[in-house]
């Protein structure tokens, strides 16, 4: 579904990601782990567009039909053909009540030109109502309801990360991409997450790509594990050839 | 519930127009011309909000796109023999002699003229990064005027266009043996045109992706929004309502030329846009009703004062220092989040993760 063909970022003298290769197939939920500052949020850019990767090439095939390369897609491009994410440093639309939200994340799917809109046209009524529906829907499954018409930022902490998902749920993702969902969460909130992801994954039949510090999480539910560190690949495969590969032992696990 | 919303709405309206129907009546004139300014400021507050306020991004160009709507209503307004008067050092272009237009129809054209403009100026600079947005429409709105000026058998040039047909209320006043005013439901009407579009647009989807944008632009692109075309979008919209605002100011007056659109008429809207609140429609109509008011009743500012004892010189400009001193107090002072979230994101477009 995804194939990340040697991919490199530098940022002027600095490689964030060299020469990064990596595979995802459709279903799976597949981690990225590696200490701070190893380039796992930089893959994640360069994955939704936001950083052009200075050399290789990401290629997207969500159907098995034709391959799409995100390097040469806007990250509007990026989220219409079905990669969505939310972002390690809560990236809300802080002055927007919690519905408004999770509705922009259905904008990208409406049909009607601004002026059908402002003239609530029966074609974007239908639209807006359906966006309604779906946003409810979404706030409920995340537990946000009865918050829906608080400003995003009064929100806690931990009530953020789940409406930062709910939001790029909302734009129908058919790959989604977690940067840190659990940092800043407790062990129970932790558990609680994990549970949640699992169940989005099936409901939406989602496939998962997922930054995580906590251990527990990458390795409860991904299949399988990427290990960055310095930008460099350093090992891959599932959780239990991850925990006993003295290199990533040495790497991750020594700076924890 | 929301049926309910509407009948208050449109009993709004109703009321709304009754108060401008009785004030066109019960005012002297001179006030009747303070109300309409009102009324054409609202529509001016509004636009310049929906690019500044609600989209976030930062534009000073207003002044030129009225000058665009003022001298494009006038001109498809006026009459053949009104126009050959007034170009006497220059003649007109032919064809333009003899255009003209109902009232409406040239309104529409003096925003689409505008809007036209706003989309030539705002795609190639909102393409590249709307840091310059400001400096863009800035030096447009000068250059506009620099051309109007220069471009004499078409604006007059320095002299400007005078016998702009008003739009009065003739009919009423005869009835009531008053000399014609202002009919104030001309601008009042479109004024509520715009306040009723601006809320269905922020209600609706487009306007919580303009908001999106303004709170959060790498969030916003990642959810699907393309945002060089809805900023463009908001900045053409805005672009048609100063078009607008211009014609409709340049009918009020009868009377416009080049010195009317400096950089002072931007920095009133701005005034307005500021106290009111980014982003706010409520705040906007009751700001430009102050403002307007405001700067009519400052105007003594800019004479001679007596003060009994002495007399003190004449010193135009004096009302302006003291609105732009107002306006940095609204910017300290005020508890903004909005503008002070436009100035961060300007700051902080740079941190991507
Ligand atoms: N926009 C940028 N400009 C310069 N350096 C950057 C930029 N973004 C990331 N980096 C650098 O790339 C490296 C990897 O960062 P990041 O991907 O955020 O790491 P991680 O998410 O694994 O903690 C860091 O050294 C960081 O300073
Ligand atoms: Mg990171």
């Amino acid at each position: 579904m995804l194939k990340i063909d040697k991919a490199t970022m530098r940022f002027g003298g600095v490689v964030a990601v060299n020469q990064l290769n990596a595979n995802i197939k459709e279903g799976e939920t597949v981690g990225l782990i590696g200490p701070n500052g190893a380039g796992k949020t930089t893959v994640f850019n360069m994955v939704t567009g936001v950083y052009k990767p200075t050399e290789g090439k990401i290629i997207y095939n969500p159907d098995g039909k034709k391959d799409i390369d995100l390097t040469l897609l806007r990250p509007d491009q990026i989220a219409k053909v079905g990669i969505c994410r939310t972002f390690q440093n809560i990236r809300l639309f802080k002055e927007l009540s919690v519905m408004d939200n999770v509705f922009i994340g259905n904008h990208l799917r409406l049909k009607s030109d601004v002026f059908s809109s402002a003239l609530r046209l029966p074609a974007y009524i239908k639209q807006e109502k359906e966006f309604m529906e779906k946003s409810k829907y979404l706030l409920e499954k995340v537990g946000l309801y009865e918050e829906r018409d608080e400003k995003s930022f009064s929100l806690p902490y931990g009530k953020q990360r789940r409406l930062e998902i709910a939001r790029a749920l909302a734009t129908d993702p058919k790959l989604l991409l977690l940067d840190e969902p659990a940092a800043g969460m407790n062990p129970q909130e932790t558990q609680e997450l994990m549970a949640f992801i699992a169940d989005i994954k099936k409901e939406f039949k989602l496939t998962i790509f997922l930054i995580e510090h906590h251990m527990e999480v990458v390795m409860g539910i991904c299949e399988k594990i990427y290990v960055l560190d310095h930008g460099v690949l350093i090992a891959e495969g599932n959780p239990s050839e991850i925990q006993n590969n003295p290199k990533v032992i040495e790497a991750y696990l020594g700076v924890e | 519930m929301k049926n309910n919303n509407l009948l208050k709405n449109i009993i709004i309206i109703i009321l709304a127009l009754a108060l401008l129907f009785i004030l066109n009546i019960t005012l002297d004139s001179y006030k009747v011309r303070i109300v309409n300014l009102c009324s054409i400021y609202i529509i001016l507050g509004l636009s310049m909000n929906l690019i500044n306020g609600f989209t976030g991004l930062f534009s000073l160009g207003h002044a030129g796109f009225m000058a665009l709507g003022a001298y494009t209503v006038a001109l498809l307004t006026m009459s053949p023999q009104a126009k050959e008067v007034n170009f006497y050092m220059e003649p007109i272009l032919p064809f333009l002699k003899d255009l003209n237009m109902p009232f409406v129809l040239a309104l529409i054209m003096g925003g689409l003229m505008a809007a036209l403009f706003g989309f030539l100026i705002g795609a190639p600079v909102l393409k590249l990064t709307d840091d310059y947005l400001a400096i863009a429409t800035l030096g447009f709105s000068e250059i506009i005027r620099i051309i109007i000026i220069n471009l004499q058998p078409i604006t007059n040039g320095a002299l400007g266009l005078k016998g702009i047909p008003p739009k009065n209320n003739a009919f009423f006043a005869a009835m009531l043996g008053q000399t014609p005013k202002i009919n104030l439901l001309w601008a009042g009407v479109i004024a509520i045109i715009t306040i009723v579009f601006m809320n269905l647009l922020m209600k609706g989807s487009y306007g919580k992706a303009l908001k999106a944008i303004r709170e959060d632009e790498i969030a916003a692109r990642s959810m699907g929004i393309n945002l060089f075309r809805h900023k463009v979008m908001s900045f053409t919209i805005s672009s048609f309502m100063a078009g607008v605002g211009g014609g409709l100011l340049a009918i009020s007056l009868g009377t416009i030329d080049p010195t009317l659109f400096k950089f002072s008429l931007t920095w009133n809207i701005l005034l307005i846009v500021v106290i009111g609140g980014m982003g706010s429609i409520k705040g906007t109509i009751i700001s430009a009703i102050i403002v307007t008011i405001g700067m009519e009743a400052l105007r003594f500012l800019d004479e001679s004062i007596n003060l009994g004892f002495m007399q003190t010189p004449a010193l135009p400009g004096l009302r302006m220092v003291v609105f732009s001193i107002i306006l940095m107090m609204a910017v300290i002072f005020k508890k903004d989040n909005i503008f002070k979230s436009t100035l961060k994101k300007a700051r902080g477009r740079y941190a991507k993760d």
